[in-house]
């Protein structure tokens, strides 16, 4: 009998269960996926509930409900993975021995790690919407804001949906302007980028979006504390930046038992082949989701494409076959706007966000780089694809790799 | 990539100038790299960091972000950005004949 242990059953992992158990043969092989969490988050949800849009019920089932017969579930903290020894040390001294190991504990914020962030304030002027609970205090904050300085804020890249700041920031000014109040409120974004968003095309887009709606933007700005006695963000470069209220991602990093085994990078999160998910020095060893350091966005759209590319891939070389396929780093994310609409972005490790219509050229339904109604309906029908076709394995009609057919070039 | 001429030298950089080729760099090109973003001299501290980015290159594949050179190569980020003002994680791999820092994804 084989085993595969598969450990985190986020996004990721439970998509590689879902779709690896029907196409292993139940008599050779083994599958236990270890979990610390009871809860799946749908974590693209985070951002709706501060603004009331969704409620808590909308964005969490029961993991269980999505693990398929005939793999182990395990409740328990990961402890250290021994890569040398095919081993995996769970929090209550369980050993789990393991022919073949999928990561994907993903990442996850840490506001301890910026002084001033995770002090008294956190809750009350300083806020996260990266969590449950902070999405839930953050709904409360805003409901008693009564005008003043917000500021959204990030502390360094990547962080997981690089996006979902930027869409905060759009609909919180819509949210203010529907309350009439948006004159009473002054927006700022703080970023360590040096703009908008990294991509030049679609950072001057959203520039522009910044600009219409007076929105502030203060770049290159390099968070070295939070000063809670002055109420304001100070940059490496001495910057400061005042605010009554912030909400901030905080600094975000893989689980710390990635370092505890010498697995990981500065930040915890675990380099492997771009294209093919396997660890160097590992041959046994796959690191998919956030938790791997491949330089695409985090996201759980680069989740799913990175699954569909991984699980042919590990079929034939549990076989001793090459891998044939690679990825190429896809990504696609809806961006919220506002007043009920959205933009959508597709790009790879090589090309950046481009206009255009997705996924079929020309027809669409969906408009990149573009505002419309259509792709605020695709994020919303989102969540029920998510919990309804995604976690499951069920195929999506979305190629993995990325398509130019639809987009338009910079040059034209 | 365009090719560009720094310093008598034909060397190939991206549409930001940002070398391309690690093996055309030398500290000759790096002196009028830095002259070319307002840094007239590089003091022993800057060739420090320029060295740790390039050893550090050569290992990962990947131009190092400022929190790794901070928390790796165990240089202060205060020193870093009094080092290269304003941009240090551009600055410092412009200099070092990197690609730009793509930690923005
Ligand atoms: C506010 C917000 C908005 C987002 N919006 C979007 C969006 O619009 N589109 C999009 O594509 N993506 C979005 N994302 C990102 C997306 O949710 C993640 O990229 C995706 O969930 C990553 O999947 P994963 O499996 O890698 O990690 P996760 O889904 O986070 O799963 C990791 C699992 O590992 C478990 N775990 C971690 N450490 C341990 C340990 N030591 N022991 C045991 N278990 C452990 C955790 O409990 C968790 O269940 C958003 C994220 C946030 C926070």
């Amino acid at each position: 009998m084989k085993r595969l242990v598969v450990l985190g059953a986020g996004t990721a992992g439970t998509m590689v269960v879902n779709k690896l158990r029907p196409r292993l043969d139940p008599n050779e092989w083994e599958i236990v996926i270890v979990d610390q969490e009871p809860t799946h988050f749908y974590q693209p949800g985070f951002l709706f509930l501060p603004f009331g849009e969704y409620g808590p019920q909308d964005v969490k089932k029961p993991k269980k409900r999505f693990i398929p017969a005939g793999v182990e579930f395990i409740e328990g903290t990961i402890d250290s993975v021994d890569a040398d020894a095919n081993t995996v040390l769970l929090g209550d001294g369980t050993q789990l021995t393991y022919d073949y190991l999928v990561i994907a504990t993903g990442t996850h914020p840490r506001p301890e790690e910026t002084p001033g962030m995770d002090g008294p304030e956190f809750g009350k002027t300083i806020h996260t919407f990266y969590t449950f609970e902070g999405a839930l205090a953050l709904r409360e904050a805003l409901k008693g804001f009564d005008g003043g300085k917000l500021v959204v804020h990030m502390v360094d890249m990547p962080f997981k949906c690089p996006v979902a700041p930027l869409e905060f920031t759009f609909l919180a000014d819509a949210y203010f302007t529907e309350l009439g109040m948006r004159d009473q409120v002054e927006i700022t974004y703080v970023t360590p980028m040096s703009g908008a968003f990294t991509k030049p095309v679609a950072s001057a887009h959203l520039g522009n979006m910044f600009d219409e709606r007076k929105i502030h933007l203060e770049s290159d700005f390099y968070t070295e504390r939070i000063d809670t006695d002055k109420n304001a963000l100070v940059s490496y470069d001495e910057r400061e930046v005042p605010y009554d209220l912030v909400v901030t991602v905080p600094l975000n990093m893989g689980a710390d038992f990635v370092a505890k085994s010498g697995l990981g990078d500065e930040l915890n999160h675990i380099p492997v082949d771009k294209g093919t998910f396997v660890h160097k020095d590992h041959d046994n060893l796959f690191v998919l989701g956030d938790a791997a350091n491949i330089p695409t966005s985090k996201a759980g759209s680069v989740a799913h494409f990175a699954v569909d590319v991984f699980v042919p891939n590990f079929l034939r070389h549990i076989e001793g076959l090459p891998m044939l396929e690679q990825f190429d780093g896809h990504s696609n994310c809806f961006i919220e706007s506002g007043h009920g609409k959205g933009l959508l972005i597709d790009f790879n490790y090589d090309t950046q966000p481009l206009p255009g219509k997705y996924p079929l050229p020309g027809i669409g339904p969906f408009t990149l780089l573009g505002e419309t109604e259509m792709n605020h309906w695709g994020k919303l029908l989102f969540r029920w694809m998510y919990w309804n076709l995604l976690l499951p394995g069920k195929e999506l009609p979305l190629p993995a790799l990325m398509s130019m057919a639809g987009k338009i070039p910079e040059d034209e | 990539m365009p090719v560009t001429t720094i310093g008598g030298k034909e060397v190939h950089v991206d549409d930001e100038g940002f070398m391309t080729n690690y093996d055309e760099w030398d500290e000759e090109l790096a002196k009028q790299l830095a002259k070319n973003i307002g840094i007239d001299e590089l003091t022993e501290e800057h060739w420090r960091v320029i060295k740790f980015l390039r050893e550090d290159f050569k290992e990962t594949g990947e131009t190092p972000t400022l929190r790794r050179v901070s928390t790796v190569g165990g240089f202060p980020t205060k020193e870093l950005f009094k080092l290269f003002p304003k941009k240090p994680a551009k600055k410092m791999s412009y200099i070092a004949g990197l690609p730009k820092p793509h930690g923005c994804v």
